[in-house]
């Protein structure tokens, strides 16, 4: 009889897991990516990696002394305990963070523009006590321009009655603002001092909340040379809310990591931060060959750092407020050793 | 790769700043602070470069000396050894006329 290994599924349950069924779940987790995206799937000696990391029983696991990356973060702390620049302390003194982001509890830009004054107050605080690279960060979020939290009709719920026109235009009309917003806010913390800046979660609400990110990044690409920019996308593909919005060219709609990649590069981001979501009816070992299979031709030929966005639902990570380290060790391993990757 | 506690930091700033994958960016890391690869991530090696070059480290009174530069202080010698703009200290410089 097959021993049993401890694993997890993609919602963090703790589960047995003969070794024949890992190493099943790890072809069907490269079949599925496969099939989704259109990449190749794994060669069998990365699967046969992938089993070795998976077919272990250790609490934790890492890559080889020597292979590390780097980690960034979408905001560090949980703001609870001290201030804000407590926590971005405790990260570089006590976790030794690599890299630092202050945030607002309410982690988008448009809520943070009234804010900056105070945002850039706290964040000259932080420049002055702190070593490590310290940017700013938060989401696009084009949602929040509509009714009721904005001033633009919600699209989505002018679509399912038919307007379409309308649901474009809507969505094109939050694109500016929200694009005049985050570059508002970005501007007001580069003078307060930040290293760089993190937008995340983009392309939430589809390819007009991507095309907003990207001009914002291109005004301030073109104004800051120098500045961090680092984006991290919502999900494995755009979704086409509005389906005709293009950026150099090329429709957003539909976009898999590697097309995100060449647009985010093209707009002037230094580091790409791709998404692929868990299936939470799935072992870790499933989502992480899925994943890889996703993600790797982009990583392949990016010509920035690539870090995967892995956390909570993401990036094999189970999605559980609290990721089991055995899991998030794995998956973090697995990816960065088989994808190249210059960071999580 | 261990923040500040190693180069883990450093390594990051030239991720951020000049868009440097991994490889290169360690590489050129390493270079500059006259270390190999390897050393970059063993706290054991760095804390002694860190201290050579008044890089920075962790707050404590045993690891880091009053007289040893931290924080922004230290970020002017990590601008200078690794040849690029940080934000906050040419604000500083400005501020204060240097």
């Amino acid at each position: 009889m097959e021993n049993k290994i401890r694993t997890r599924m993609g919602d963090g349950a703790l589960v047995e897991m003969t070794p024949a069924e890992i190493k099943a779940d790890l072809e069907e987790g490269t079949q599925a990516g496969a099939k989704r995206s259109k990449n190749p799937e794994l060669a069998q000696d990365e699967l046969d990696h992938l089993f070795d990391i998976f077919a272990s029983n250790a609490r934790v696991t890492g890559v080889d002394i020597g292979d590390e990356a780097v980690l960034s973060y979408d905001g560090c702390g949980s703001q609870d305990m001290g201030t804000r620049l407590n926590d971005l302390q405790v990260y570089e003194q006590i976790l030794c963070a690599d890299s630092l982001e202050l945030y607002n509890h309410d982690y988008s830009y448009k809520p943070c523009k009234p804010l900056v004054p105070y945002e850039q107050a706290i964040m000259r605080q932080c420049q002055l006590l702190l070593t490590a690279p310290c940017g700013y960060g938060a989401m696009s979020d084009l949602g929040r321009y509509t009714v009721p939290d904005g001033p633009v009709t919600n699209w989505s719920q002018l679509l399912p009655l038919g307007k379409i026109d309308e649901a474009r235009e809507a969505q094109e009309e939050a694109v500016e603002m929200a694009a005049e917003d985050m570059v508002f806010v970005v501007e007001g913390m580069v003078e307060a001092g930040i290293d760089h800046v993190d937008f995340d979660t983009a392309g939430a609400a589809g390819d007009a909340d991507f095309l907003a990110t990207l001009k914002a990044i291109e005004t301030l690409r073109a104004k800051f040379p120098d500045l961090g920019i680092q984006i991290g996308m919502a999900g494995e593909f755009v979704l086409g809310m509005h389906g005709q919005l293009e950026y150099d060219g090329k429709r957003l709609a539909g976009m898999w990591p590697q097309a995100q990649m060449e647009v985010a590069v093209k707009a002037g981001v230094t580091i790409f931060g791709p998404a692929v979501n868990v299936n939470t009816g799935k072992s870790t070992a499933w989502n992480t060959a899925r994943v890889i299979t996703i993600c790797k031709p982009c990583c392949e030929t990016s010509t920035i750092p690539v870090h995967l966005n892995a956390g909570m639902g993401v990036g094999a990570v189970p999605m559980h407020i609290t990721p089991p380290g055995d899991a998030t060790t794995r998956a973090s391993k697995a990816t960065v050793e088989l994808m190249r990757l210059d960071g999580l | 790769m261990g923040g500040i506690r190693t180069a883990g930091d450093l390594v990051a700033r030239m991720q951020f700043t000049r868009g440097m994958r991994l490889t290169e960016a360690k590489q050129y890391v390493a270079e500059k602070l006259g270390v190999s690869v390897l050393d970059l991530s063993d706290p054991v090696v760095m804390l002694d470069v860190r201290k050579e070059h008044g890089l920075g480290s962790m707050y404590e009174s045993e690891i880091t000396n009053v007289d040893e530069p931290i924080a922004l202080a230290a970020k002017f010698n990590i601008a200078k050894l690794l040849d690029i703009p940080i934000n906050c200290v040419e604000i500083f410089r400005s501020q204060v006329g240097l």
